[in-house]
């Protein structure tokens, strides 16, 4: 690759990592089979990498919504439009500060963890032992994570944003005052199911596929040492949250 | 196998608190369910002017919600719009001679359809269509109307009543 042109590499380099990040993808779809130990593995990664990032969402959900709703009553009230609090809420909620944060968070409880897990499985020769003994680790490593990334992400946020309501509701009704009855009508005449419900949870399922993906990827391609596990674990963090938001544009733009 | 019992157990709790949070999501925090139900006739009214009514928005009368407007055409010849609402199966007793017009809930809020029921003795079935309708007021022409009155006196109120 590296001919005459110097600036040549140093650009080619990006898109050369983006297409053996899809091959890798590609790769790993191509394993899926409805095998038992499939699904046992990913029911197992599921509980690892979604279940036990509950307890983390759930608290940021719950002050990301008081907090929403603090701000959000400060600004309506000098139009006297108080009540219209909950639909501001809902509406930023499911559109994009549940799906975003969410999958933020999720790239820095659970894609670290993914990356640096992998990383260290090639740093210790565990991935090619596994290649001696005809195992493919792409299937039995990869894609019980990177599906259970895919599934859990959207019902962390799920989650995420029932316990924002919750605290919507709690500071609204019980600290500011509000009517609960007015909060809840608001709520379910101005929040439309079909174009803010489920744009968010499509929106959230790419950002799961998109974190999955880039932690197993460097997980998987990282260089056998302590500081190349280091360096992928950082690059992971990082390049998911850039994507996340630049696709949060793209898809809010586009198709949402 | 003991050890992963509890694995699977914990992962298929999370799974279900994640469907319930997303099913309790959809029910409570959005207009889903909002519905009138399947059991609806539908009716059409044509207006000159709807302002900003919406597909969905309320049909009301004497303020409680009967209906939804399901679809807003234009008449391609009178450049009229036509509104198609449905209405709930259980308010089938609404006479034909019934008016309809396009009100605001409070200063800013959302457009409505608000029917105002006559007293014929004959009611509504569907596809049928209501004659006395209102044009929604929009505030710019309210204002203009009331400037170009109040500068002009008696002459455009003559033009008004043709």
């Amino acid at each position: 690759m590296a001919n005459g042109n110097p600036t040549l590499p140093a650009l080619l380099g990006p898109v050369q990592s983006a297409g053996q990040c899809l091959l890798f993808l590609l790769r790993m779809l191509a394993g899926i089979r409805p095998r038992l130990d499939l699904i046992q593995s990913t029911l197992q990664q599921t509980y690892l990498i979604g279940a036990r990032s509950l307890v983390i969402i759930m608290i940021c959900g719950f002050f990301v919504g008081m907090v929403l709703s603090l701000q959000a009553i400060n600004a309506l009230e000098q139009f006297g439009a108080s009540d219209q609090v909950s639909l501001l809420v809902g509406k930023s909620l499911f559109r994009e500060l549940g799906p975003v944060l969410t999958a933020l968070l999720f790239a820095g409880r659970a894609g670290t963890s993914i990356t640096a897990e992998i990383g260290l499985m090639r740093a210790t020769s565990q991935i090619d032992a596994m290649q001696l003994m005809a195992i493919d680790p792409v299937q039995r490593v990869a894609l019980p994570r990177f599906l259970a990334g895919l599934i859990s992400v959207p019902l962390l946020t799920a989650m995420f944003n029932a316990l924002a309501i919750l605290g919507s509701v709690i500071f609204a009704v019980g600290v500011a005052g509000l009517d609960g009855g007015i909060f809840w009508t608001k709520l379910q005449t101005g929040v439309y199911f079909g174009k803010d419900f489920i744009g968010g949870v499509w929106k959230s399922l790419v950002f799961g596929g998109i974190v999955s993906l880039i932690a197993v990827y460097f997980g998987y391609t990282s260089k056998p040492t302590g500081a190349g596990v280091g360096t992928a674990t950082t690059n992971t963090v990082v390049l998911s949250s850039v994507l996340i938001l630049i696709f949060d544009f793209i898809l809010t733009s586009f198709f949402v | 196998m003991r050890a992963n019992y509890k694995v699977e157990l914990a992962s298929g709790i999370f799974l279900l608190l994640g469907i319930a949070a997303l099913v309790w999501l959809a029910t409570r925090a959005t207009d889903y369910g909002q519905d009138i139900g399947k059991d609806t006739y539908t009716i059409s009214a044509r207006f000159s002017n709807i302002g900003d009514l919406r597909d969905r928005s309320p049909v009301k009368i004497g303020g409680v919600t009967v209906g939804l407007v399901e679809s807003i055409e234009l008449d391609t010849v009178s450049f009229e719009a036509i509104v198609n609402m449905s209405i709930a199966r259980q308010f089938n007793e609404i006479p034909t001679d019934t008016g309809a017009s396009i009100l605001t809930s409070g200063v800013l809020g959302d457009r409505y359809v608000g029917l105002e029921p006559g007293g014929a003795p004959d009611f509504l079935a569907d596809g049928d269509e209501l004659f006395i309708t209102q044009s929604a007021l929009v505030l710019e022409q309210v204002i203009g109307k009331y400037l170009f009155n109040a500068g002009d006196g008696n002459k455009s109120q003559d033009k008004e009543s043709e």
